[in-house]
């Protein structure tokens, strides 16, 4: 039996020979014009659109974790709210139980959501395709009452209530204004992680596994340990974002990482594009936004505008909204010359 | 192809900030706020005019609790009824919006800031379910937005002192359960009672009131087994507790669960305890898949009027309620007790609106917190919203009903809990 | 022991609902090599269909035909409209599909039906069987009965029928069926309309028991996709075993292992799926899958 979760976008490989032609020279520039505009952005918007792009940095965070998986190794997760959640309480019961200063347990959520990656990662990697889907379901459900029964550390059903990290004086900024410099730290900072990842011996490995298993395996890449590596770092990244979570919206309980956020996640990161940089974006965009543009087309049942529009954006973009944009511009230039 | 996306990206953004800027919305308006004169300078009145006041409410519309969206369509009907035909509350036409969480707390906390920072509401009139309103009140207390009536039953809404800003409405779960305490000793009390509860905060306070307010009798739980929301089925649970022997069946379940344990209640041959069901999963409307034959002598407790139940049937609210229904929610069948809820709950504010001494947030604060014994005609008849200094639960009492024939028979008198057993705690 | 053998009854009848739409989800891969979250809610959307003949005063048997009339045509159509367009993407765009078509779906349901619980008409009678101490619901045993019967059917489908063989052979590999001159665009039409007549058999035998309404499936899914693994994704019996030790081994674990109890049971079909993917991953039925490069 042959399996088609290879993505039929070869293009979404580094695309080494373009870097210096002059398309490459205007992705450069396009990407520090997003860069000034993402700086730019919190002393023009009202608060309200700050906390928004705040909760979309952290999405495209984990997202980025998934795409590594989804994306550049090609395995189905649908467990990565657990990974979130497991950052996430990490980052809340340091705060809480230890009053550990909120930078110090970014490091610590990412190694405890890494570790448990890897944990995880070694039985779940000799699963492929629908039956890892299965499991990492399977994970995402079990998490809600597993964070309910250790009430004394997770706070039960109840959660944790944390104070919000404060600007310090002299940065000047605001509540919103901090967090949204935090996340888009962090958010920079996982990009680049990923970003030099990917180009490296490893990433190639990733590919070839995705590509073609067997063939990668003859060629003598490692399999099962280049796939436990990749749901470890997509599990750290996952955990990243959680902590960032933690510090922006200050509370953390078993009905925030339900298993619905598993699947909002991988619909964001296939809606945004798989095996992109900047699909993890997109997809951010989409989680946070297309709920609350569901209810505004039908407040009866947003659920009915939601459903479609994951169908529909499957139609238009069946490689993802970033592979849309590609297939457009490619149309473009071929014309002019 | 990254180009393109990077810049579609960046053009994104762009739009987003040509929508709103920094110094237009949010922050400098509500912060500053708007504020009045006379006796009530100084206090906010953002979201409030001579004739008009915004309220916003956070309910599950969409996701596994959408059932609860019902009741955002009771307090529409009634508003719009109290706007078209009584000129508003008080001259001031209400503008009630409505936002979907997904019983989401992440999303919760996102509204609720999209409803004051954006919508620039007056308060928030109902917050649905404890996790998203424990998401959501520092933050409302901290920027001075009433969050009143809250559609849970925690009962910290009212026994924490540091949110002043944050009031419950409903009978708190403790005091729910100190009624089926009060009805044991007086009829059973040597009861042994086994418990089916929902493993969440809803079930542990209820049944951890029900522990606290037994201790000392003879009556004592010799079986609990608890449920998750995701489970299909409690028939395990059910064969569980029926091992026990117990004498009473404490059922502390949502709607659907509510029915199966009472359907595998029914099923039991076996097994017969007295069935208390509670508030919550009461309705006549989950009893009548079961069977009525199957729940006849079914014991419950209850504050407002059900509207399935033919007792109101003459009942002016009543009346009202199902013709205003009719006019300002077309299709809707004014049976779903959401719906009443909900019309309860408005008509509560309402009241509430017309007691504050001053048409500002403050105002609305420091009435919720001061009702003296105020009629709310849904709410049965001896029950009334009662707070003050030292007690931030309007509604604490409930009156004992057992299922007769086709309807709820209310038995006994209104059981006043605060007077009974004092002010409600699990600790 | 009384108590012991009660609480194994009581797991068969969790088992056989679970069972019931593990078929639908085996039926659905076995045809298209997909997995369809979404079957579940077409089946909870099948038995509203069912409902509402009934409440308008049709006979259950007449409802019935007609709802497993309407399911087919309406799988084939979802095919036709839904995955049509996407066929040729990644399996993942399908997946996800299934996944907006759940959420989908349910709201609907929701939107026409409202979520207040709904009563339907149990075909079976409402009594009990007793075995010594040990009380058997004639609902379980009809359930119990039907899957039997359904799987049956679908065995000699897969197994003695051209149509089974197309089927797999377009599951296997859609290019090659082609050449021989399988007509793999209703192939898959035809399995997304069986396994939606499937799914509504399963809406319509556990809507008695679990009462009506919009979420009644969701909670199944998870265990019914255990049950699936467990018995082989490619193996009706598989699926009908796999669901009945499924629900089993939950009720028992809940029942007597103490750490685990009623909050941590939906752990079970986690380390179920684990266990059989680590050490049988063809599951128990299942025929081991030969990979080709």
């Amino acid at each position: 039996m042959t399996e088609s979760t290879k993505t039929d976008e070869k293009t979404s490989a580094p695309p080494a020979p373009v870097r210096t032609s002059a398309v490459a020279r205007w992705r450069w520039g396009a990407l520090a014009v997003l860069l000034v505009l993402a700086v730019y952005a919190p002393f023009q918007l009202a608060p309200f659109y700050v906390f928004q792009l705040t909760m979309v940095l952290v999405y495209a965070v984990a997202l980025l974790g998934l795409n590594l998986l989804v994306g550049h190794a090609g395995q189905i997760s649908l467990g990565h709210g657990a990974f979130f959640a497991i950052g996430a309480y990490t980052a809340a019961i340091l705060m809480e139980r230890e009053a550990l200063p909120y930078p110090l347990t970014l490091p610590v959520a990412a190694a405890v959501a890494f570790l448990i990656g890897l944990g995880l990662g070694v039985p779940a990697m000799r699963l492929r395709g629908l039956y890892l889907a299965l499991v990492t379901l399977a994970i995402a459900i079990f998490l809600v009452p597993l964070l309910k029964r250790f009430e004394e550390l997770t706070g039960g059903s109840m959660g944790l209530t944390l104070a919000k990290p404060q600007p310090p004086a002299w940065t000047g900024l605001a509540e919103d204004q901090w967090l949204y410099f935090i996340a888009l730290i962090v958010a920079v900072g996982a990009f680049l992680l990923v970003a030099s990842l990917l180009r490296s011996r490893v990433g190639r490995a990733l590919h070839a596994v995705r590509d073609n298993e067997i063939a990668a395996e003859v060629m003598g890449v490692r399999l099962s340990f280049y796939k436990t590596l990749a749901f470890a770092w997509s599990a750290m990244l996952a955990g990243v974002a959680g902590s960032v979570y933690t510090w922006v919206i200050g509370f953390v309980s078993p009905d925030s990482f339900t298993v619905n956020l598993s699947i909002n996640l991988l619909a964001g990161i296939v809606v945004g594009g798989l095996g992109s940089l900047s699909g993890p974006v997109l997809g951010g965009l989409f989680v946070m936004f297309v709920p609350s543009i569901s209810q505004d087309i039908n407040d009866a049942a947003p659920g009915v505008i939601f459903g479609l529009l994951i169908i529909a954006v499957m139609y238009v973009a069946p490689t993802g909204l970033a592979g849309l944009a590609g297939r457009l511009i490619k149309k473009i230039p071929r014309k002019k010359e | 192809m990254r180009v393109s996306a990077i810049g579609c990206t960046a053009l994104l953004l762009l739009a987003v900030a040509a929508c709103g800027g920094r110094d237009s919305g949010g922050e400098t308006a509500a912060g500053g706020g708007t504020a009045a004169a006379g006796q009530c300078a100084g206090q906010q009145t953002t979201g409030i005019t001579d004739t008009s006041i915004k309220l916003g409410g956070i309910y599950p519309l969409s996701g596994p609790a959408s059932a609860y969206g019902d009741i955002p369509t009771g307090i529409k009907a009634y508003f719009d009824y109290v706007n078209a035909e009584q000129g508003g509350i008080d001259g001031r036409k209400v503008e009630f919006v409505v936002r979907d969480d997904g019983y989401s707390p992440p999303k919760a906390v996102e509204e609720a800031r999209r409803l004051v920072e954006q919508e620039q509401v007056f308060a928030l009139f109902q917050t649905l379910g404890t996790p998203s309103t424990t998401a959501v009140w520092d933050y409302t207390n901290q920027r001075k937005v009433p969050q009143v009536f809250v559609a849970t039953g925690a009962s910290q809404w009212g026994s924490n002192t540091e949110h002043p800003w944050t009031i419950g409405w409903q009978p708190d779960y403790v005091s729910e359960a100190r009624v089926y305490a009060q009805y044991l000793k007086d009829e059973k009390p040597e009861a042994k009672v086994a418990a089916l509860y929902q493993n969440d905060d809803f079930g542990k306070d209820l049944l951890g009131g029900f522990k606290k307010a037994i201790e000392g009798t003879g009556i004592q739980v010799v079986a609990e087994q608890s449920y998750e929301v995701a489970d299909p089925t409690v028939d395990a649970q059910m064969g569980n507790l029926a091992e026990s022997g117990a004498d009473v069946f404490l059922n502390i379940t949502t709607p659907k669960f509510g029915a199966l344990a009472l359907a595998a209640d029914a099923k039991n041959t076996r097994w017969n305890p007295l069935h208390i069901v509670n508030n919550v999963a009461a309705s006549r409307t989950v009893l009548e898949p079961v069977g009525f034959e199957n729940v006849q002598g079914v014991m419950s407790a209850t504050y407002y009027k059900d509207p399935n139940d033919p007792t109101w049937d003459d009942d002016a609210e009543m009346k009202l309620y199902k013709q205003k229904m009719q006019q300002y929610a077309a299709g809707k069948d004014p049976n779903i007790p959401y719906h009443a809820f909900g019309w309860a709950a408005a008509s509560s504010f309402h009241k509430a609106m017309d007691a504050a001494a001053c048409p500002t947030r403050e105002g609305l604060r420091d009435s919720v917190r001061n009702l003296d014994n105020v009629e709310v005609p849904m709410l049965l008849p001896g029950i009334t919203m009662k707070t003050g200094p030292d007690d931030g639960f309007p509604i604490e009492s409930m009156q004992l009903m057992e299922f007769k024939g086709e309807r709820w028979e209310l038995i006994g008198e209104v059981i006043d809990t605060r007077a009974q057993f004092g002010p409600p705690t699990t600790e | 022991m009384a108590g012991f053998l009660q609480q194994i009854v009581t797991g068969l009848g969790a088992g056989a609902i679970y069972a019931s739409l593990a078929l639908a989800l085996v039926l659905i891969y076995q045809f298209t090599g997909i997995v369809n979250f979404a079957q579940g809610e077409l089946a909870m959307f099948s038995t509203y269909v069912a409902w509402t003949l009934v409440a308008a005063g049709m006979s259950f048997w007449l409802a019935l035909v007609i709802t497993l009339v309407v399911s087919f045509v309406g799988g084939m159509l979802i095919e036709r409209v839904v995955i049509r367009p996407v066929e040729g993407a990644p399996e993942l765009t399908i997946v996800i599909v299934t996944v907006g078509l759940f959420i989908f779906v349910n709201a609907a349901a929701g939107w026409i039906w409202t979520f207040l619980i709904k009563d339907f008409p149990n075909p079976f009678p409402g009594g009990a069987l007793e075995l010594g101490a040990v009380t058997v619901n004639f609902s379980t045993l009809g359930v119990l009965g039907v899957v039997a019967l359904v799987m049956g059917l679908l065995y000699l489908l897969f197994q003695h029928t051209k149509i089974g063989l197309g089927m797999r052979a377009v599951a296997t590999n859609p290019a090659s069926a082609r050449l021989v001159g399988i007509r793999v665009g209703w192939t898959l039409a035809l399995g997304w309309g069986l396994a939606a007549t499937v799914g509504a058999v399963s809406g319509v035998l556990v809507a008695p028991l679990l009462f009506l309404e919009p979420n009644m499936m969701a909670g199944v899914l998870i265990y019914a996709f255990a049950a699936a693994t467990l018995g082989g994704f490619d193996s009706p019996v598989g699926a009908v075993v796999g669901g009945l030790v499924v629900g089993v081994a939950e009720t028992l674990a809940g029942a007597y292992v103490g750490f685990i109890g009623s909050d941590l049971k939906i752990g079970v079909p986690l380390l179920i799926i684990l266990a059989v993917l680590l050490l049988r991953p063809q599951g128990l039925f299942g025929r081991a899958a030969v990979e080709r490069a």
